[in-house]
């Protein structure tokens, strides 16, 4: 009787979960009257907008994930390694753009860098694309923060570095050469989240007034039937597309062969 | 001055001193271990000197150079760890090979050194396996290679041996005090465990709570400790009590039986309480046996320890333990046996506090 009970709360939730993702792909290969075609892919992927949008989010997702691991790793190892006393508080500060929405963020951006502020980074589209970059940054801290941190905590930091220190090595040598192809399989799992949260991200981009891909997917939304379905199944894919790859690279890194 | 010199060296953490006035000089090419407890100071010691902690007092010389100002990276120092420390991300060679390329050693120099690392190892058909393809005495010994390929001044080995099982322990500690001679390199040793200190070094340090108790050479440490702690700390040692006769004549009571000791004792009167130390070994029961001195007393209990019987003797309130060696031919005490144990007078140490 429980074994029912399981199985159908399991079914329960597959319905929930994937009947409107099938119900959305139905509708999306629906645009020719009467039979399924992929002709609301090919608009989205032929509309120049769409190409603009999408290159721009991605250099701005590539842009966002380097300079995260620039910031994070080092943080999170000079935290692990020197100031373990403060990772409660670090950890707590990366937290906060889950609990502060990103409107605030970007008014406080707009009202900080404006064109008549000390550092008036709104004042060109360069500026702007900069903002945007710390902005989005910001937004995907708490998951790249704990992905580094969790891999962090797999290697013995200490040791290791005191073992690179008494062979020479100085602190950029020891995080390029020690610690981050340690943590690789972590960085890389902060990294595709980081790329999921800017492809998709809307609020900051849209009130920064920058060509990105979520500001399109809501025009689109707005003016179109079958288009917007067919980019949300796109923006779907690109998701769970990171996701695999994920999953990929930590399988890859656990059997890391020896060289011939 | 001494090739590696510790001057008046203290730590403390916080209003912890965990080393007083550390002063040592150890000459090129010796082999000194630093035997103690844990938390005796022993491993800040070595990490003072190899400069991942800084001394609240006192100045580190290697050479006749002060090590005060230089950091980690920039001492000659070779370290190895008791966790390997090998990088997860690089296989054996690159591992050897990491100091030297951190040094800007030209390719083919790399290559020539590591290889001779890897011969001095035994371990060049390993050079393409990832750390986590060794086993754990592999590991320690490429660690070895690796601390060594950068030619340093002094090798640091912080308690190598401690995490790998018996057996290759005994081998490697061995090998390590084989490769340590070949290249004559001055070597820090830092273990708890008496035997590894005693089988290996030219000279040992017993510390105890920061400072140094005893520092001479295993023979001297072994067979004269300096101190109640160093006596209790090497080796089985008896400590018994007994009372002064006669500090004159060197005589004494064990249990009220009279002992004559080699010399007088010095510093104390008749009727006060004495601590001496005899070893386990210095004693037998056996008829015909030498010895200036003996004790009777009952048996208490007898262990077999395989190459030796361990008997354990009641004299007074002092119990005292003996070894013999494991003869077929020999049949050991039985409890509650009377026995008369009978040893040299002068392997009774007069122990100080």
């Amino acid at each position: 009787m429980k074994k029912i009970w399981a199985w159908g709360a399991l079914l329960f939730g597959i319905l929930y979960f994937t009947l409107p993702l099938v119900g959305m792909t139905n509708f999306s290969l629906k645009m020719r009257r009467g039979e399924y075609s992929f002709d609301a892919y090919a608009k989205v992927f032929g509309d120049p907008r769409f190409q603009e949008t999408f290159t721009y989010s991605v250099t701005q997702a590539l842009f966002t994930i380097v300079f995260g691991v620039l910031l994070v790793v080092p943080t999170a190892y000079w935290i692990r390694l020197k100031l373990p006393g403060l990772r409660p508080y670090v950890e707590f500060v990366t937290l906060l753009p889950l609990v502060i929405p990103a409107i605030v963020i970007v008014f406080g951006y707009i009202r900080l860098y404006n064109t008549s502020s000390w550092l008036p980074l709104t004042g060109s589209a360069f500026g702007t694309n900069i903002l945007l970059m710390f902005g989005y940054a910001t937004l995907a801290l708490p998951y790249m923060y704990r992905a580094v941190d969790t891999g962090l905590r797999t290697i013995d930091v200490a040791t290791l570095t005191e073992a690179a220190q008494s062979l020479g090595a100085g602190w950029a040598t020891i995080l390029a050469r020690i610690i981050l192809p340690n943590v690789l399989v972590a960085v890389l799992s902060g990294a595709f989240l980081t790329f999921a949260i800017v492809i998709g991200e809307f609020t900051m981009a849209a009130l920064l007034n920058r060509p990105a891909f979520g500001p399109y997917m809501q025009l689109l939304g707005a003016n179109r039937a079958y288009e917007p379905a067919a980019l949300a199944v796109i923006a779907f894919g690109i998701t769970w597309g990171c996701l695999g790859l994920i999953q990929l690279v930590s399988r890859f890194q656990k059997s890391a062969p020896p060289k011939a | 001055m001494s090739f590696l010199s510790l001057t008046n060296i203290k730590k403390s953490f916080g209003p912890v001193q965990v080393v007083h006035d550390f002063n040592m000089g150890i000459e090129k090419g010796e082999f000194v271990s630093f035997l103690g407890p844990s938390g005796c100071g022993k491993t800040t010691i070595l990490r003072m000197i190899a400069g991942f902690e800084t001394p609240s007092g006192g100045s580190i010389f290697i050479d006749g150079k002060d090590q005060g100002a230089l950091k980690p990276n920039q001492r000659n120092i070779g370290m190895v760890f008791q966790a390997y420390a090998l990088f997860p991300n690089m296989n054996v060679h690159d591992n050897v090979a990491f100091g030297l390329k951190v040094a800007g050693t030209s390719k083919t120099d790399i290559d020539i050194r590591v290889k001779q690392m890897l011969g001095l190892i035994k371990l060049e058909h390993l050079a393409d396996r990832f750390p986590y393809q060794l086993s754990g005495g592999q590991q320690q010994r490429v660690a070895l290679a690796r601390a060594l390929a950068v030619k340093p001044q002094v090798l640091l080995l912080d308690e190598p041996l401690s995490a790998l099982d018996a057996k290759i322990r005994i081998s490697l500690r061995e090998e390590i005090r084989q490769i340590q001679q070949q290249l004559g390199i001055t070597t820090v040793f830092v273990t708890h465990d008496q035997e590894e200190a005693l089988s290996i070094s030219d000279r040992i340090v017993v510390m105890n709570a920061g400072r140094a108790d005893q520092i001479g050479t295993p023979f001297e440490i072994y067979n004269t400790p300096a101190t109640r702690f160093v006596a209790s700390f090497v080796g089985t040692l008896n400590i018994i009590e007994a009372k002064v006769a006669d500090p004159a004549a060197g005589s004494i009571t064990i249990g009220n039986q009279p002992v004559t000791l080699r010399e007088p004792i010095a510093g104390l009167n008749g009727g006060d309480t004495i601590s001496l130390a005899l070893r386990p070994e210095a004693g037998s029961i056996a008829e015909g046996a030498k010895g200036d001195a003996s004790i009777s007393g009952e048996v208490v209990s007898t262990s077999f320890l395989g190459s030796v019987i361990r008997t354990r003797l009641r004299v007074g309130s002092d119990i005292i333990s003996f070894d013999m060696f494991n003869n077929p031919g020999i049949i050991p005490p039985a409890s509650g046996e009377n026995v008369t144990l009978r040893f040299a007078a002068k392997d009774l140490l007069v122990i100080r506090e």
